[in-house]
């Protein structure tokens, strides 16, 4: 019986993350066996470098969360790089207590901008963000080109990014409320269900008698919104708000999703997932540079991971008639 | 006449980014303080050849239905690879310069080995390997830097004058007939040559027409016996193939090699652009080579727009260069709308969903 009820709990958890996870702990056992062969020390499992770690992560968490909303619904955001730089350097600009909201609203506008382009012209998500992208760096470039804003982040965006809570970042403190919220979103409210539904088939979802054209606008909404929340916590942490800030947390934030085991094509996909992407994609590139790997080596393996690891469980179905 | 109403409703995408760019063209050559020369267009070919050959690479993943965010990448490998194969005797260079077309062609085939056999999504397959480039890059070419042959360099950034002179082929004078082409540039000598040794082949071919069935409906592709696979297979080698075109001419023409992985993502990007102004539909199905060489075409000649511009009149804001990316971008997405506008027309709304 108690062999049965185990292997019961091994089938709940899903692959992805048992993947995931057993790849987090081999990058661990490998990176410190190689800092025990070379200094003697248990560096990588010691808990300031872990929280470091969990901090720099967050970041990517947050935009890897609006990724996976958007990535749900089968369309996909390639204006968040940025949408991250755009938010934070306007809210330094403002600055004041006004900077936050503002950023956010700008990270809203774009978001809505999205969404009117996907949904009521029917562009294809990965064509009308890309645009969306070059646009709002054109339109960076001209704000800070004929004279120069402040790039200084304000006290408010300091304290969330540098300061900490008993011992816990405060980023990976809004990380974890923003994954919260969004799980929450995702399982117990109707957005959430519908988010899922159109991701299967959005044809059968409009039949139903759902606005999906609004349920797509307010996901891009709010997937552009993370990114501005990011991308100003980003400008705290790194006590700058400069250009392509944002340009890093692309590629890795659509890597999150994916290995998280969310379909690239929508309609499943679990949050805990992308949390366990996102760490697997920090720790794998913080690991590599501990271990002194060129940027050469660190991209190949980068590479290979997604592969190998989709390879393992994203696999799509054969194709039957 | 009917025949010709339908091939231009097939081809409606082509032929407006085609009118698209004769008007920009022409706005440009007459704003151009020395006017249309054939100096002018040497030049201008070169700064476009490499993105043509780039969107074609994108081009062939696109009409299957999926996407290659590895073409910038594979193009930078093969950059920095010939920037150490591509110089020496005459041997040498050829042999450099098939293994860097080899190297193209493995590349996209890699790709599609496991979009095919591992039944992953385009996508994410290509964001992997394009890592994996770039990585391969990076390692054969840390800093930007090496050489490629200077004669070949010479012969193929200018007017097809220069390939004679260059190798002494007439040493006591060009012929007749040559006086009569030996203005035409050299770039659009090898695009042409491109085009009608390997795509025109291919797209009149069982595989090529395949291609299209499988981008068009898979399902129905699959039922009518196409050979999906190998269609599929061959579409990604193809794309590959001239991503490493691409690159060879990038590494001709800068004369090094250069694997900064930004400038390969930049490249990705407007080779998309390129491929959907071009009117290749991003569903698959529907769309050519052809037209992305239009689409390349208007991209760069709005860049070239701007230079000429006066900065000090009232429209001088046009000519800051920091300025042009967006302007390239307001125009993509204007395009993209304007093909949208389909939408208002549909009779029943359950066909806007695809």
């Amino acid at each position: 019986m108690a062999n049965t009820s185990l292997s019961a709990v091994v089938r709940s958890i899903d692959k992805p993350l048992l993947f995931a996870g057993a790849f987090i702990i081999a990058i661990l056992v490998v990176g410190s066996v190689y800092t025990m062969v070379t200094a003697g020390t248990l560096t990588l499992l010691s808990p300031t470098y872990l929280l470091l770690q969990l901090k720099v992560a967050s970041f990517l968490g947050i935009v890897a969360c609006g990724m996976m909303l958007v990535v749900l619904l089968g369309h996909i955001d390639l204006s968040v790089p940025w949408t991250m730089a755009a938010s934070a350097m306007i809210a330094a600009a403002v600055g004041g207590p006004w900077a936050m909201p503002i950023g956010l609203g700008v990270g809203l506008l774009i978001g809505i901008v999205n969404g009117i382009g996907v949904a009521y012209l029917r562009v294809p998500s990965m064509i009308f963000t890309l645009g969306v992208n070059v646009v709002l760096r054109g339109l960076m470039v001209m704000l800070t080109g004929g004279f120069s804003p402040s790039s200084q982040p304000t006290d408010l965006m300091l304290f969330l990014s540098k300061n900490d809570v008993l011992g816990v970042p405060n980023p990976v403190i809004i990380w974890a409320l923003v994954c919260f919220a969004v799980a929450f979103m995702l399982k117990r409210t109707p957005l959430g269900r519908y988010i899922y539904a159109i991701g299967n088939r959005e044809s059968a979802v409009y039949l139903s008698g759902i606005n999906t054209r609004l349920v797509l606008v307010a996901s891009f909404a709010l997937c552009s919104m993370l990114a501005a929340l990011a991308g100003m916590l980003l400008a705290g942490y790194s006590s700058k708000a400069f250009q392509a800030m944002g340009d890093p947390y692309l590629l890795p934030a659509i890597a999150a999703v994916v290995i998280g085991g969310t379909n690239i094509l929508g309609g499943s996909g679990k949050l805990s997932g992308t949390v366990v992407g996102t760490i697997l994609i920090v720790l794998l590139q913080s690991v590599l540079s501990v271990m002194q790997m060129p940027e050469a080596g660190r991209q190949i393996i980068y590479g290979v991971v997604i592969i190998a690891m989709l390879l393992a469980y994203g696999r799509g179905g054969r194709l039957r008639l | 006449m009917k025949d010709l109403k339908l091939r231009i409703t097939q081809n409606i995408g082509p032929i407006l980014a085609l009118i698209l760019f004769l008007i920009l063209y022409v706005f440009y050559s007459s704003l151009h303080p020395r006017g249309f020369t054939s100096d002018l267009f040497v030049q201008n070919s070169n700064e476009a050849l490499t993105l043509i050959l780039l969107g074609m690479a994108q081009t062939l993943p696109v009409l299957l239905g999926g996407i290659d965010l590895s073409v910038g990448p594979l193009m930078t490998l093969v950059n920095s690879l010939a920037s150490h194969l591509v110089s020496g005797s005459a041997v040498e260079i050829v042999a450099g310069m098939i293994a860097c077309l080899v190297v193209g062609a493995l590349g996209g085939l890699l790709n599609g080995l496991i979009v095919v056999y591992g039944r992953l999504q385009p996508i994410v397959v290509t964001l992997a390997t394009g890592a994996v480039f770039s990585g391969i890059a990076l390692f054969l070419r840390p800093t930007p830097g090496g050489t490629v042959d200077p004669d070949l360099n010479w012969v193929a950034t200018n007017a097809l004058a220069e390939l004679p002179a260059t190798y002494g082929w007439w040493p006591n004078g060009s012929p007749a007939w040559f006086q009569f082409i030996q203005g035409i540039p050299m770039p659009i000598i090898i695009l042409v040559v491109i085009v009608l040794v390997v795509w025109i082949p291919f797209r009149r071919s069982e595989t090529g027409r395949a291609c299209y069935a499988v981008g068009s409906n898979e399902g129905a592709a699959y039922m009518s016996g196409v050979k999906i696979e190998r269609a599929k297979l061959a579409a990604y080698t193809l794309g590959g193939l001239f991503a490493g075109l691409a690159g060879l001419y990038f590494a001709i023409q800068t004369g090094s090699g250069n694997a900064d992985p930004i400038q390969a993502g930049t490249y990705t990007l407007n080779s998309i652009a390129a491929v959907v102004i071009g009117g290749t539909s991003l569903f698959g199905g529907a769309g050519g080579v052809i037209g992305t060489i239009f689409g390349v075409a208007v991209l760069r000649s709005i860049t070239f727009c701007f230079r000429v511009v006066d900065s000090d009149s009232a429209i001088g804001f046009l000519a800051n260069p920091l300025l042009q990316p967006m302007f390239e971008g307001l125009i993509l997405l204007l395009a993209v709308s304007i093909g949208a506008a389909g939408i208002f027309r549909m009779k029943n709304r359950l066909s806007i969903f695809r």
